[in-house]
């Protein structure tokens, strides 16, 4: 069993697949049932991991390897295995997908046609995200990613708004161009490295007795390779999370996507991203890394401060939440860019607690459409007298999401800045106005939703049914959980980091 | 060796390495018999039941030869080596394929009169290729190549009511004149050079003919023989016609053309141009060294046809609003990244032109079988009429999607794989601006591929009525999926049958008759 733990994980959302498949379409209520007791299944598992995982262990637990293609090169072949492991890295990231992945499929309970596709297509994204964190191999990293992409294109463009065929589209075509640009850095890696093992390309790339390092010796890399290596690699993720200029698929794709896709988007699918960046970028090239933190950290207080200008003017709150979500992944990048151990915890705190607070926030907005009919500011207000728990709920998550202490926003903000303030103080301080314009616009849309004089229309409205607020308690329990005992994410991290990313001070 | 022993003693040569070809020719010969004996009216299905299992026979004959020792009769014209089994099981299948399809298309009175032709024209033209594949004699290539030629003609004209079947069947049979002109016009300064047709003869003479001072003439054919050969595999600069001819011909014969004659005309570039020009060496008087001129100076040619069939193939696909029309582009685009590896010619090169010809003959095959069916029951060959598909058949519009991915290059399917293998050679090769043309092509792919996906699942059709599908469409779109699915997730066994069995070195090695 426990030699094929992680495969199981991984695999475990095509065990709804299967049941669905036999489900006739007539029975909606069957369908949707047995879709969000499909994800429990994951859940669970994800959990029993934490459970057994030994934060004390260095490098990656529950490994295990199966030969998978053999490529013949006159007699010998090279092989590609399939590899999986797990870290204090991409442990948290598990859980946090499954989790996700549990609430969206309550909140996709208000797809209204095709349930038994929605739900198939759901727990294959589910799949593939699961095998992106337990890959240690970059050809199954690769494949698991394009895995989440193309069913993430067809939830994009049959169920969602007017323009969702757009939106899914320049999904698509970005995320191509991402993957595409990835796929030379893998298989140049390949060929230089003779292996695809990410653990083996990280010994070769940075231990000292490397022939790769030492000049003259065959195989050598040369720094200008490796600087162009990493650079590819920085904007194939770059489109993912994404950087400035790159974020415009978010923008289309979160104001037509349904609720729930962009939950799984915004909650784990930009996280892989970021994710990506510290188990490849960090990993591979600490020099570069190194010495290209600044432009990091220049990128990082960009996406800060132009997602929440942006995010200030929005009168559409799905609109808002996107910009907000840019400016939010600002600050992971601000912690990559630290190059210290509290600035990467950070960033990784970060990833997990935009994930969990994104998701409660799209959720929320989700139901105050469907009940509304809309998410514009303007046409909405005084919510609260109609809604008092949504509203309620929507203010504790709007305080989260702009780091209220005792919430796991604070946390992962705090630690990201004291470690850029560390290394980079001016531009630390420069990105922490970001703070400040992320009360601001967050307050400014919360309250023009929820006080004030209140629409005739709205003023009958039901709140949030037993089975809604749910997920809303569980994503909230969990940021509040990791606000105030942080250990839960930390202490598996501590050994890892140091493990990941070697010639990182502090 | 004089003329009479050369020929006098037919009877000792192994004519068993030849029974596929036998046995196509003789199912061709019965069927027309069959076809001028039987009653006008009748129905001629029972002539594609016949066809198809003797492509099944022929299949066997060509496995129990792979693996073998190379063999080859008829004074060397005539060879048997893993080159050749490979192609010819290629070109079984994907006629086996067409034959399927066509049962269901034929039947229809009148859209195809005289069906009875139909399917022995395909068995020539199936001969064709055959020959063309295991020739090594320029002679009996281009008596393989114009039976393939002269027998697609006819098929494309098929539809004699027609008015754009007319039109393409002339115009395919026009630029195909021009092109083999072309290329027996560079068939001809080799032939003068040398002084022999035989493939191995003339590798051999003309390495000291390059040297004498002609090495420009050498250069003009090679030019010439690319630039006609261009035009089997539709790739550019010789491309033109394949959008009009694919659009005007019958689906199952515009299936026919993308991958069996397309496949084709690479074996016999590949044939011609390996070893023709693979021993060829430049010799540089100023620092004394060699280097391979199909290597070094040649293969820049072919990545430039290759890079520009994929640019223009998938540029211009994008704006398509007939959809055999976009598969045509979209075989202008593959025939590009056919070429790749021949234009790298790593070691594995030959494996990643079979692999890739097994993922492209499945992907196609399997889309043509539904883009047949949904055009005849929508009467239009909009792109449009696949528009609300999978309300309408889900499991083709599940099935079509798997074949366009794999077109596309998207994992889990054979055509990612296939692709993949050629990158990563291409990165071996240091050809970083190919790789990238084909990454970036790659990607504007997605936009029509997905504009297909698009219609199936996203926009209402006209009718909501369920399509029927007849039994051996299924059977074809069936076997088409699995396989794609199954070689996407697991490459390996194919990978080693196609190493193990088909070893390129054979195509250089002397024979033991």
């Amino acid at each position: 069993m426990a030699n094929y733990f992680l495969i199981i994980l991984t695999f475990s959302p095509l065990l709804g697949v299967l049941l669905l498949a036999f489900v006739p379409r007539s029975l909606p209520g069957t369908v949707k049932a047995l879709g969000i007791l499909a994800t429990l299944v994951p859940l669970v598992l994800a959990l029993m991991l934490y459970a057994n995982f030994n934060s004390a262990a260095e490098g990656l637990q529950l490994v295990q390897q199966w030969n998978w293609i053999n490529i013949p090169v006159g007699d010998q072949a090279i092989p590609i295995n399939f590899e999986v492991g797990v870290d204090g890295l991409s442990m948290p990231l598990l859980v946090l997908t499954t989790v996700i992945a549990t609430i969206s499929a309550f909140a996709a309970l208000t797809v209204n046609k095709r349930w038994k596709e929605f739900y198939i297509l759901f727990l294959i994204v589910e799949m593939g995200m699961l095998g992106v964190f337990t890959s240690t191999n970059l050809f199954q990293f690769f494949i698991f990613f394009e895995f989440t992409i193309i069913p993430m294109f067809f939830m994009m463009g049959i169920w969602g708004y007017k323009d969702r065929e757009k939106a899914s589209m320049k999904f698509l075509l970005y995320n191509g161009v991402g993957s595409a640009i990835m796929l030379i850095v893998f298989v140049a890696l390949f060929i230089l490295m003779g292996t695809l093992n990410i653990e083996e390309i990280k010994q070769l790339l940075t231990s000292p007795m490397s022939p790769r390092n030492v000049p003259d010796m065959p195989g050598f890399i040369p720094e200008g390779l490796r600087l162009g290596l990493f650079l590819a690699l920085l904007v194939a993720f770059a489109i993912k999370i994404p950087i400035v200029p790159f974020h415009t698929w978010m923008l289309k794709a979160y104001q037509e996507a349904h609720p729930a896709v962009i939950m799984i988007s915004s909650g784990v699918l930009i996280k892989i991203g970021g994710y990506a960046l510290i188990r490849m970028n960090a990993a591979f090239f600490p020099e570069w890394m190194n010495q290209l933190s600044t432009l990091i950290a220049v990128l990082g207080v960009i996406n800060i401060l132009y997602g929440a200008v942006l995010a200030l003017v929005q009168d559409e709150l799905k609109l808002m939440l996107a910009y907000s979500s840019v400016s939010h992944m600002g600050i992971v990048l601000l912690g990559l860019a630290a190059m210290n151990a509290e600035g990467f915890q950070g960033a990784i705190f970060q990833m997990v607690s935009h994930g969990l607070i994104a998701a409660l926030m799209f959720y929320m907005v989700a139901l105050i459409h469907e009940r509304t009919g809309t998410s514009n500011i303007r046409e909405l207000g005084g919510l609260a007298k109609s809604m008092p728990i949504i509203s309620g709920i929507l203010l504790t998550a709007m305080m989260a999401s702009a780091g209220l202490p005792g919430m796991s926003g604070f946390i992962s903000e705090f630690m990201s800045f004291v470690g850029l303030f560390g290394t980079k103080p001016i531009i630390a301080a420069i990105g922490a106005l970001g703070i400040i314009l992320t009360a601001v616009y967050l307050l400014r849309a919360t309250l023009g939703a929820t006080f004030g004089p209140i629409q005739q229309k709205h003023e009958s409205l039901s709140d949030a049914q037993a089975i809604e607020v749910v997920p809303m308690v569980v994503l909230l329990s969990l940021v509040i959980l990791i606000g105030i005992y942080p250990a839960v994410l930390s202490e598996p991290l501590q050994t890892t980091l140091q493990n990941i990313v070697p010639r990182i001070g502090g | 060796m004089n003329g009479a022993s050369k020929w006098g003693n037919l009877a000792q040569y192994d004519w068993t390495v030849m029974s596929p070809e036998f046995t196509i020719l003789g199912v061709a010969t019965l069927l027309s018999l069959l076809d001028l004996v039987m009653n006008k009216n009748s129905d001629r299905r029972i002539l594609a039941w016949i066809g198809f299992i003797g492509i099944l026979i022929a299949g066997y004959f060509v496995v129990q030869n792979t693996g073998q020792n190379v063999v080859s009769i008829l004074n060397d014209m005539y060879r048997l080596d893993g080159f050749a089994n490979a192609f010819k099981l290629i070109f079984l299948a994907g006629v086996a394929f067409v034959f399927l399809i066509s049962i269901n298309y034929v039947d229809e009175k009148k859209n195809v009169k005289y069906s009875g032709e139909y399917y022995y024209l395909m068995l020539m033209a199936l001969l064709g290729a055959m020959m063309m594949a295991s020739s090594a004699d320029l002679i009996t290539l281009f008596v393989g190549l114009e039976l393939l030629s002269i027998a697609s003609y006819i098929l494309v004209g098929t539809r004699k009511n027609h008015i754009q079947s007319n039109e393409s069947a002339f115009k395919y049979v026009i630029s195909g004149g021009i092109a083999s002109a072309v290329t027996l016009y560079g068939m001809s300064f080799i032939y003068g050079l040398t002084g022999s047709t035989n493939l191995y003869v003339m590798a051999e003479r003309l390495s000291s003919v390059f040297q004498g001072g002609f090495d420009f003439l050498v250069y003009l054919s090679f030019f010439l023989m690319l630039v006609g050969l261009a035009f089997k595999i539709s790739a550019v600069p010789y491309h033109m016609w394949a959008p009009d001819v694919y659009q005007g011909s019958p689906t199952p014969i515009t299936a026919f053309l993308s991958v069996v004659s397309k496949a084709a005309g690479f074996a016999i570039i590949l044939r011609i141009f390996l070893i023709i020009f693979g021993n060829l060496v430049n010799f540089d008087m100023t620092n004394g060294q060699q280097s391979s001129v199909l290597v070094d100076t040649l293969g820049l040619y072919i990545a430039i046809v290759a890079g520009a069939s994929m640019i223009i193939g998938n540029t211009l696909a994008m704006r398509q609003v007939n959809i055999k029309r976009m598969m045509a582009y979209s075989g202008i685009a593959q025939a590009g990244y056919l070429l790749v590896p021949f234009a790298t010619l790593t070691v594995l090169m030959f494996e990643q032109t079979i692999f890739y010809l097994v993922a492209y003959l499945l992907a196609n095959m399997g889309a043509f079988a539904i883009i047949m069916l949904v055009n005849r029951d929508r009467q239009t060959e909009d792109v449009k009429s696949f528009a609300g598909l999978y309300h309408r058949a889900p499991w083709m519009a599940i099935a079509m999607t798997f074949f366009l991915l794999s077109l596309a290059g998207l994992p889990i399917s054979a055509g990612f794989f296939g692709k993949f293998y050629i990158f990563m050679s291409t990165i071996v090769h240091s050809s970083y601006w190919l790789a990238g043309i084909m990454l970036a092509t790659s990607v504007v792919s997605y936009f029509y591929y997905f504009g297909v996906i698009r219609q199936m699942y996203m926009r209402p059709g006209q009718t909501e009525a369920p399509l029927k599908v007849p039994f051996t469409v299924a059977a074809v779109v069936l076997v088409a999926l699995a396989g794609t699915i199954a070689v996407g997730i697991m490459p390996d066994p194919v990978l080693q049958y196609i190493h193990h069995n088909f070893p390129l070195q054979q195509m250089f090695q002397a024979s033991g008759q």
